[in-house]
């Protein structure tokens, strides 16, 4: 894009420096290198087994690069005591104890990151989950399970979310919903960074993307420059992986 | 494109990070599953019946003890009644099975990375866990073994065979046997934190109490000082009664209750210090 997005929060943004990750001789992600930036919706894209999950774990600390670094906040997430007021994250929204109520989750997460009560309530009725706070989430659809997810990742009222395939069981409202939630996340300035595979979703939603294939950074570019010439961003996609690499079906991983 | 207008609120305005906050979380977490109070509840009737079903026995089939009361006392009957070796087994059974599914509850579901990406700090929140089961698992097996002695105590006095807490030994036995909660609590929790799976990490964890006391004899000097090191052999030197003949290598009281000591410690630190660098 001419003109990125204006620095204005510097301390939002994630920057991921050639980072490596593999497992045994596996290489999930190889010398990614990128930035994101406040104030946008990015989209993380590339297909089944690109790395994208990983690369998230990556930046949560969760799990540890083999190489490189990436920095949230210019510090890597581990270095916090407390996660929740820096970053918001649903990475998978099986991540939870089917036993448990939602409230009770929601409540525990919140207690030990010193965050009111009362914001509880709150995030279940932003997420339409108000009704269901006394469920077992062993009993929630995977569509609640996401909107869950999404509950505990606003609960610090964090700068920068991620959110890893969010749409997943969602219905159309559902979709909707979030397409305007996360617009609005980075409308206040929030660096908020969303991978999926659903390609017109991600044509609605972001603004900029970054597309890797088999580990490897394919693109970080705004939307508007990725789909140019092309009908689609499904069709920008298929293009850009399918000319770079040979992790088409069928192809040795 | 998106004009940043307003701002989040600065996250420098983040209150100070608080032990005690993880201890209530935790605490919050341990008692919202409905499988925590019937767990403790199954654990402790079954370990109570052990032991009241064995004082049934000695009042029931009373004539065929034939003894007197005076003698049934001074052979240490009712302490050996107090907590029997099969209520000890199934109280370290079911205490390690508490211990094992309150770490690998976490793990196996993925929970883990929900806990970790909200408080990075794994050491303090595996220390937040560690005591939230230690302080009820002790508790619970203050309760247990109390009421034990006291059911028991009053099944004997039917055949006024009873001793007060105040006799010999009797209040060893009582904590003995309580303490034997938690340690094996934490036992399960560092089989856990290191297995992750749950049915794996619950046997294992059996094994490691029970399996491999059961396989060790004392009756060698080098098999002596590793079964002196397991927590079943410590918990029965200490709930010994009196007219134990000691073996080839006797030990001290003092010796078992550092067993237990030593043992406790070095679970809750594998617990709390394991999780630091591995991938989750």
């Amino acid at each position: 894009m001419s003109g990125g997005p204006r620095r204005r929060h510097p301390d939002r943004v994630i920057e991921a420096n050639e980072l490596t990750k593999r497992y045994g001789r596996t290489t999930a992600v190889q010398d990614l290198t990128f930035t994101v930036r406040p104030g946008h919706v990015t989209g993380f894209l590339g297909p089944n087994g690109a790395g994208k999950s990983t690369t998230l774990r990556l930046m949560l600390g969760l799990n540890t690069p083999t190489a490189g670094a990436v920095t949230i906040d210019g510090r890597p997430f581990r270095d916090h005591r407390r996660g929740l007021r820096h970053v918001g994250a649903l990475l998978d929204a099986g991540d939870v104890h089917g036993g448990r109520t939602a409230g009770a989750h929601l409540a525990a997460l919140a207690r030990g990151n010193r965050i009111p009560r009362s914001r509880v309530g709150e995030v279940l009725d932003a997420t339409g989950l108000a009704d269901a706070a006394r469920r077992r989430i062993r009993g929630f659809s995977l569509g609640m399970r996401q909107r869950l997810g999404i509950a505990a990742a606003l609960l610090g009222d964090p700068p920068v979310l991620l959110f890893d395939e969010p749409l997943n069981g969602l219905d159309p409202e559902g979709v909707k919903w979030i397409r305007g939630l996360f617009r609005g996340l980075a409308a206040e300035g929030r660096t908020v960074f969303v991978s999926s595979h659903l390609m017109s979703e991600m044509e609605h939603t972001a603004d900029h993307l970054i597309v890797i294939g088999r580990g490897r950074l394919l693109a970080d570019t705004a939307m508007a420059d990725l789909t140019a010439g092309h009908a689609s961003l499904e069709d920008a996609f298929m293009a850009l992986t399918a000319a770079s690499t040979d992790y088409i079906a069928g192809g040795n991983r | 494109m998106t004009v940043v207008t307003t701002a989040p609120a600065p996250t420098a305005t983040e209150p100070r990070a608080r032990f005690r906050d993880l201890l209530a979380a935790e605490w919050l977490k341990f008692w919202s599953l409905r499988s925590t109070p019937w767990g403790l509840l199954t654990g402790a009737l079954v370990v109570l019946a052990a032991n009241a079903g064995q004082a049934w026995d000695h009042w029931r089939y009373w004539r065929q003890v034939g003894e007197s009361p005076a003698r049934f006392i001074a052979d240490g009957m009712p302490l050996q009644d107090a907590f029997t070796t099969n209520a000890g087994i199934l109280m370290m059974i079911a205490a390690a099975a508490i211990g094992t599914l309150a770490i690998t509850g976490e793990y196996s579901t993925g929970l883990i990375r929900t806990t970790f990406a909200a408080v990075p700090a794994r050491r303090s929140v595996l220390a937040a866990k560690v005591t939230v089961l230690t302080a009820v698992m002790t508790l619970f097996g203050a309760v247990v073994a109390a009421a034990s002695f006291g059911v028991v105590q009053t099944i004997l006095s039917g055949r006024h065979a009873e001793v007060t807490i105040g006799y010999p030994g009797a209040l060893r036995i009582v904590v003995a046997s309580a303490l034997l909660a938690p340690l094996a609590a934490l036992t399960g929790a560092a089989v856990g934190v290191a297995v992750r799976h749950s049915a794996a990490a619950v046997a294992a964890s059996i094994v490691i109490l029970q399996a491999i006391p059961l396989l060790i004899h004392d009756g060698g000097h080098t098999s002596a000082i590793v079964a002196h090191a397991l927590p079943f052999w410590a918990w029965n030197r200490l709930v010994a009664i009196p007219f134990d003949t000691p073996g080839r290598y006797p030990w001290t009281l003092a010796g078992a209750w550092t067993v237990f000591a030593a043992w406790a410690a070095a679970a809750a630190i594998i617990a709390i210090a394991a999780a630091r660098w591995r991938d989750v």
